[in-house]
């Protein structure tokens, strides 16, 4: 005997509300984040970092402004699920959970932009 | 409600240090989470112009930053490879105990080192003397 309504069984959402999309979408990210990851840190490591003009000259440059607006896109996106996830883990409280998922969300999609927002400049102007 | 053993109830497990992988694999993450608004702080610098760029270098440049960013090396090579072990146990893969212990101690080990090869490169690319 199942205590689950038909209903729910058919939408299988699970009592969450909204099935293994959060489950899924951290894997894509963290698939999307292992070659974008590797190819930022190589690249960046071979550039002169004190130099303003150089770095300037390398981020500006079409393909690999491109490579870092995907690189922060879904960084930002994996970021936010995970701490999400230890968040409705070690947080109990409702007020303390709520209060620190809001503040999670904002801080990552305000960093989200302003790092896409800082590439754009470069690349642009 | 309160009374009931919720999950996660770690205290009946005997410990092995594959369960401190585990937990390292979370704290990893919350660290690579502020490392990225370091990055996006350091794009917005690079954004602002030379000197603010300037300023953001200098700030990086300290004894507590350089340790901050070692931090957040390791933390996030080790999230990487700890992540793969994971996507390949989605697949149903290497679950068993063994086999669970030989990937963790091959992550420990390939961070480790991968770290410190990333750290020698992040020195020659900040100008420090190695």
């Amino acid at each position: 005997m199942s205590l689950r309504t038909p209903l729910s069984k058919v939408i299988g959402r699970g009592s969450a509300g909204d099935g293994v999309g959060h489950w899924w979408i951290q894997r894509v990210t963290s698939v999307a984040l292992l070659p974008l990851t590797a190819w930022f840190v190589i690249s960046l490591l071979r550039q002169p970092l004190q130099s303003y003009d150089a770095m300037r000259g390398w981020l500006g440059q079409p393909w690999v402004a491109v490579l870092t607006i995907l690189l922060v896109f879904t960084l930002a996106w994996h970021s936010k699920l995970g701490v999400q996830v230890v968040v409705e883990d070690y947080v109990h409280g409702k007020g303390a959970k709520t209060t620190l998922l809001l503040l999670s969300t904002f801080v990552h999609i305000g960093a989200a932009v302003a790092g896409i927002f800082a590439i754009l400049a470069l690349a642009l102007s | 409600m309160n009374q009931r053993p919720l999950s996660p109830h770690l205290g009946v497990y005997k410990f092995m240090y594959t369960m401190s992988l585990s937990i390292l694999h979370r704290i990893t993450g919350l660290v690579a989470s502020a490392g990225f608004l370091l990055f996006v702080w350091w794009l917005m610098a690079l954004a602002a112009g030379p000197a603010a760029y300037a300023t953001a270098m200098g700030a990086l440049a300290s004894p507590f930053a350089k340790l901050l960013l070692v931090g957040f090396t390791f933390s996030f090579i080790y999230h990487f490879c700890n992540g793969i072990r994971h996507l390949v146990w989605d697949t149903g893969r290497g679950l068993e105990r063994k086999q669970a212990r030989r990937s963790g101690a091959f992550v420990v080990v390939a961070a480790l080192l991968l770290s410190l090869v990333t750290i020698w490169f992040a020195c020659r690319a900040f100008g420090v003397a190695s």
